[in-house]
């Protein structure tokens, strides 16, 4: 259930430790979702900020309608990236995922493989780094 | 020889060619002269097809065995993909295109369709018309193909039916299916349009289809089309070519027929590869119209998905196809849409790779261009990047004779061979204006949308609407606001303005206050010296800074309705009453104004005994007016004494007092704004000039307490009244007791008011601190964590 059904990473050495940081991730957005008592579908709901910091890096957190959660994690040193670059980042993603799901041949819950996603999610890599 | 790996279609192909060149049907050796004929046809230069006649080791033998020729084969792949020759990469490069020949094999070609010469060109298959030649032709020429072809309507080369199929990419059919049929060799190269003849074949087999794409990359053998076989051969195939077929092709899944047809069209659209002819277009016109009978209405993601799924691709391509093609990603497809998914679906089953982004011409015709121009897109060269372009420029004169042959021909179906490069103008899609797209919902759509404003902003806009609400009541509370600011006579006022202060805390605290407390308290200054000067300059004049009168408290209940309704009323008749106001207050008070002049205090007396409902020449029709008349005498009286200080206490007390009942009496009026406090401080604050004036001050003060506009006219009449009774007041002595009694009793109900009004207004200052709060949160967590 709590399989990735996309995961990237830029720097791909270390790809490892950023798979683990998003899993651990995945419980400080549980429980910031279930904190929310209202069901109100607003963006800035849906964008739960920065999730927290640690060592090096940042994980930002969103969740979609459904329950599906993005996270993205940051250099911390990356200062540049500001709050409302991250909103846009994962709206862009929430906009592709959508995209994704529209398409009739793909299965809910089934890895991620439309080169469309990749591709706009490579773009907002190279924007960010 | 090295050893090769050659995958299944490479396989086949090779085979085929080498069946072509198998000229002496030896089926070992090709003939040099042919293999020649067929290198050159790879449009590579001598060097290179000695180079590659060298690697392949045919030099040495002298003669190209099957697998020098394979070997051959894949040098000339490798070099029309600009890869440098070398046997290593033989077997590692992967993906390698199939090597594409041109022309060369024109009599291949022709041999299913065109006896013309005209036919070169890997693509182009004749159009339908040359069906008939090609039959001829066929069986004319060479082709081995089609003699296998024409006995058995069923055998293989369902494509290459020469009779029926519409000519072009015999070849490729040949190519590929048969390999049986053999000869086919590949005529790849040639066959434009030879896609047809899948279709009719009907054939048994594989409907070929797929073939021909001659030049273009290895028109995957696939079995291309077969996939929608499911679909009854809807024979609508529009396959079929004039020719009479005898058999019945069954279209077999027009899919198929059209994917030749696609292929060879798209060879042939050498600038645009992607465009769909009018043939492909009909046919998916009428495969769209199996799923949804309306042409303009849309086909739902899933019966698209059945439909498509039966073309056996990989989900994932479908999928991709699906990406490119939903324009609108709305998840169903428009007849335009459905074109383009069919088309690149038709591609993909002939071997062409999807392109990365749509192609123009078949992207959805939002704007009615007719932009045949085509851009040569770059995205078939993407997709067919595998492919070394082929499209030769010798397609193009071909092509427009397609065209030319292809109307004769174009009987109903759609006969897809007519892969005329330049598709009909009508066929292009539009130049679609990528721009149009919303492409990126983040950049088309956004507008910033300012959430909330600044907190100082909120304020000062809420300070507005309260002010504009009782407008009155801002030049007061700044007035109030700045009780320090006043001088000592308005301390006396600030007392009794304190409380009207509390209203104006709220906004005082605002920014915009600041500014109005500063022209308030000249206001207040300037009503001062005005009091001392000309009452009537007072009440007209400044509604708002009353002056910091013992009255204000009193007054500002009062005066807050009361300057309302004072500095609503225009000047003019307003000062009558007020300045004169013994004299004129409009209508009803009459007598009590007239008396005013007279002396406020018989005003103020009389407003008293109104209150106390006992005076007799009050104005009788409204108690309030006699109520207001009085608080306005005693606003004015109070500014009076206040400036004057207490020269006549006695009087001031008398006049406060009545200020105060007028006071109390207005606070009936109007409600909140009173305040207690200014009835009681207009007790305090009794320094009473000569009545006239007093009762100006109190006037003037409660101008500028309260503007308020709607009751002027009321109070106007009311302070007449008060006025009116006012000059009772020092003459009836007597009344005195009844008199404080009475204003205690209003001055009590004053303060009840103003209690109320302050504690609303201490809500209200909540609300804003409250909201202030929030919106520093909100301002917090907005900023970045740049201590992180």
């Amino acid at each position: 259930m709590n399989c990735p059904l996309y995961i990237r990473s830029v720097p791909t050495q270390g790809e490892l430790k950023f798979h683990y940081t998003v899993h651990t991730s995945l419980d400080v957005v549980e429980e910031k979702i279930s904190g929310v008592g209202k069901a109100l579908a607003d963006q800035r709901e849906l964008y739960l900020g920065l999730l927290y910091p640690t060592e090096d890096y940042k994980v930002y957190g969103y969740v979609t309608n459904s329950k599906v959660k993005f996270v993205i994690v940051v250099d911390s040193s990356n200062t540049s990236l500001r709050d409302n670059e991250i909103r846009s980042m994962f709206r862009k993603l929430h906009n592709s995922f959508t995209d994704v799901m529209c398409n009739p041949f793909y299965n809910p819950g089934d890895p991620i493989q439309s080169k469309a996603f990749d591709s706009i999610v490579s773009t907002m890599m190279v924007q960010a780094c | 020889m090295e050893s090769l790996t050659l995958s299944d279609v490479e396989q086949k192909y090779y085979s085929e060619l080498f069946l072509s060149c198998d000229v002496d049907n030896a089926k070992k050796v090709a003939s040099n002269g042919k293999v020649l004929d067929l290198f050159r046809a790879a449009q590579l230069s001598n060097e290179v097809v000695h180079q590659i006649t060298e690697l392949c080791g045919a030099t040495r033998l002298g003669h190209f065995g099957r697998s020098q020729f394979y070997i051959a084969l894949k040098l000339i792949a490798l070099a029309q993909s600009g890869l440098p020759l070398r046997v290593e990469s033989l077997n590692t490069v992967r993906d390698l295109p199939l090597p594409r020949f041109v022309m060369g094999k024109n009599e291949q070609e022709m041999r299913h369709m065109f006896a013309d010469p005209e036919n070169q060109g890997p693509y182009l298959p004749r159009p339908p018309g040359r069906v008939q030649a090609k039959k001829v032709s066929a069986h004319e020429t060479i082709q081995p193909c089609v003699p296998t072809v024409d006995p058995q309507p069923d055998t293989t080369s369902p494509v290459v039916s020469p009779h029926q199929s519409p000519p072009t990419s015999p070849h490729a059919w040949r190519k590929h299916k048969r390999q049986a049929s053999g000869g086919n060799v590949d005529r790849q190269p040639s066959v434009p349009g030879v896609v047809w003849p899948p279709f009719r074949e009907a054939q048994p087999g594989p409907v070929t289809g797929d073939g021909m794409w001659s030049a273009h990359s290895p028109p995957p053998v696939q079995e291309s089309w077969v996939s929608f076989t499911d679909t009854p051969p809807s024979s609508t195939l529009p396959m079929h070519l004039p020719s009479a077929q005898p058999e019945s092709t069954t279209v077999r899944t027009v899919p198929s027929a059209m994917t030749t047809n696609e292929i060879q069209r798209q060879i042939s659209g050498y600038d645009d590869p992607w465009k769909i002819t009018d043939e492909q277009r009909q046919y998916y016109i009428n495969q769209f119209k199996t799923i949804q009978t309306d042409l303009t209405g849309l086909i739902p993601g899933s019966a698209a998905k059945e439909f498509f799924t039966k073309s056996k691709l990989p989900i994932l391509e479908l999928s991709h196809i699906w990406e490119l093609s939903d324009f609108d990603k709305d998840g169903a497809l428009t007849l335009d849409e459905f074109c383009a998914a069919f088309h690149l679906v038709v591609a993909r089953k002939n071997g062409y790779d999807l392109p990365e982004k749509l192609p123009e011409s078949l992207m959805p015709k939002l704007i009615d261009l007719d932009d045949s121009a085509g851009v040569p897109e770059p995205a078939p060269e993407v997709g067919f990047s595998a492919s070394p372009v082929e499209v030769t420029p010798n397609k193009s004169p071909s092509m427009p004779s397609l065209n030319q042959n292809w109307p004769e021909l174009n009987q109903s179906n759609e006969q897809w061979e007519t892969f005329s490069e330049r598709s009909s103008s009508s066929q292009t899609l539009t130049q679609f204006d990528s721009n149009i797209a919303p492409a990126d919902p983040d950049t088309a759509i956004v507008h910033p949308v300012p959430i909330r404003m600044t907190p100082s902003k909120i304020h000062m806009q809420e300070m507005e609407l309260k002010r504009t609400g009782s407008d009155h009541t801002h030049p007061t509370s700044p007035l109030m606001a700045k009780p320090p600011e006043l001088s000592d006579e308005t301390k006396l006022a600030a007392t009794i303005t304190f409380p009207g202060t509390t209203v104006g805390d709220g906004y005082s605290s605002s920014d915009s206050f600041t500014s109005d407390q500063e022209p308030i308290s000249s206001a207040v200054n300037r009503q001062r010296s005005h009091s001392g000067t000309s009452p009537e300059g007072l009440k007209v004049v400044a509604p708002p800074p009353p002056p910091p009168r013992p009255n204000a408290s009193h007054s500002r209940s009062s005066s807050l309705d009361m300057n309302r309704n004072f500095a609503a009323v225009p000047a003019g008749p307003q000062q009558p009453g007020v300045v004169a106001f013994p004299p004129a207050v409009p209508p009803r008070p009459l007598p009590t104004q007239t008396s005013v002049p007279h002396g406020h205090r018989s005003v103020e007396g009389d407003g008293l005994s109104a209150h106390t409902s006992t005076s007799p020449h009050q104005m009788p029709e409204q108690p309030n007016f006699a109520d207001f008349s009085q608080f306005q005498a005693f606003a004015v009286d109070q500014p009076a004494d206040d400036g004057e200080k207490p020269s006549d206490s006695g009087q001031a007390e008398r006049c406060a007092e009545s200020t105060g009942t007028m006071r109390t009496a207005k606070n009936d009026v109007q409600a909140e704004e009173r305040n207690a406090t200014t009835v009681n401080s207009a007790k305090v604050s009794t320094p009473l000039a000569p009545p006239p004036k007093p009762v100006r001050r109190r006037l003037k003060s409660d101008d500028e307490l309260r503007p308020d506009v709607e009751d002027l006219p009321q109070k106007s009449n009311i302070i007449a009244t008060v006025l009116a009774t006012q000059p009772s007041i020092p003459r009836s002595i007597g009344k005195d007791k009844k008199a404080i009694q009475a204003s205690i009793r209003r001055n009590k109900e004053t303060n009840t008011v103003l209690a109320r009004l302050n504690s609303e207004l201490q809500q209200q200052l909540k609300d804003l601190l409250e909201e202030r709060i929030s919106l520093e949160v909100q301002l917090e967590q907005l900023r970045p964590f740049s201590h992180l």
